[in-house]
């Protein structure tokens, strides 16, 4: 028995409609994916204190930032066209580990310290999250 | 004292649907003891049967069958009249639904795999409508839909290509 046509012996249940159905399948994916998870180039950061807007500056700068806020000093990283909240004085640090932000609408947010970090521009996806 | 018995008339037809929704029934079980990364993303093997009693018997036969496997499934699991059965029905309607339109493509083109593919879509697309317009009113839900319609397209070949081999099997044995 020749082994290779038996592993690929599936194939000849595949008509040339099937292919075609399959290509479909895969198009529709990309372009729900595309549609879906990327939202529009980001170009500005958004900084808020206390709920105050503190500044909103370019991204094409890198730059460091430093907000005060009750608790001390936030200190948001702007590089790359990328945001993200290096270092605050919050217990949990959940800004902190969020990470980058690079898209159009992601946010940052440290509710200890009341700062946030918001990226727009682009088309924004949703005028506000809430969870 | 006499037993008194009620005798129901059943066609070869209703012994055919019979059998075919009890193997459906029986790779549901299967199934959920596969364990899954994302609620919601499953083989659905069952429907494997439904292809094969759609080309063997045709949509009506097949609209028994998949309807007979969701209630006695959600039966089975307790779960008749909870979300998680208006889920698998919403998704077996829509899947039948498009197996009806499916089923007019030209044979000669278009297999059991074109019919399972469009089926698993029309099945995501009916849970996700039902989801979002019953259990989850949030358009945050639509991050998910990439990774559903990847496990559709995966799970819709395979159960496809299943499908056609046991045709194949059964037409030259």
């Amino acid at each position: 028995m020749n082994s290779h046509e038996t592993t690929f012996s599936f194939l000849r249940d595949l008509k040339p409609g099937d292919w075609l159905t399959l290509l479909a399948g895969v198009l529709c994916i990309i372009l729900l994916s595309n549609k879906v998870w990327n939202g529009g180039i980001a170009d500005t950061a958004v900084v808020r204190s206390g709920g105050k807007v503190f500044s909103s500056v370019p991204l094409s700068r890198d730059q460091l930032i430093e907000v005060p806020g009750p608790l001390g000093t936030s200190i948001i990283t702007i590089e790359k066209g990328k945001a993200r909240i290096s270092s605050d004085p919050s217990p949990r640090q959940y800004c902190v580990r969020q990470g980058w932000l690079e898209q159009s609408g992601e946010i940052a947010i440290c509710l200890p310290n009341e700062v946030s970090v918001e990226l727009t521009g682009g088309q924004k996806k949703y005028d506000s999250l809430n969870y | 004292m006499t037993a008194s018995t009620i005798k129901l008339s059943t066609t070869t037809e209703d012994h055919h649907i019979a059998k075919m929704a009890a193997v459906a029934l029986g790779l549901t079980v299967l199934e959920n003891a596969i364990p899954s990364p994302l609620p919601g993303v499953k083989p659905g093997l069952a429907n494997i049967i439904t292809l094969i009693v759609l080309a063997r018997f045709g949509w009506r036969a097949a609209v028994w069958v998949s309807l007979l496997r969701v209630v006695a499934g959600s039966l089975l699991f307790g779960n008749f009249l909870a979300p998680g059965f208006f889920l698998s029905l919403s998704g077996a309607l829509c899947s039948l639904a498009a197996l009806a339109l499916a089923i007019h493509l030209p044979q000669r083109l278009f297999g059991p795999v074109t019919h399972s593919v469009l089926a698993s879509f029309a099945h995501i697309t009916g849970q996700m409508t039902l989801i979002y317009l019953w259990l989850i009113p949030h358009s945050g839900i639509a991050y998910l839909i990439p990774i559903f319609a990847t496990a559709a397209l995966v799970f819709g070949t395979v159960n496809g290509l299943v499908a056609a081999r046991f045709m194949d099997k059964d037409e030259n044995p």
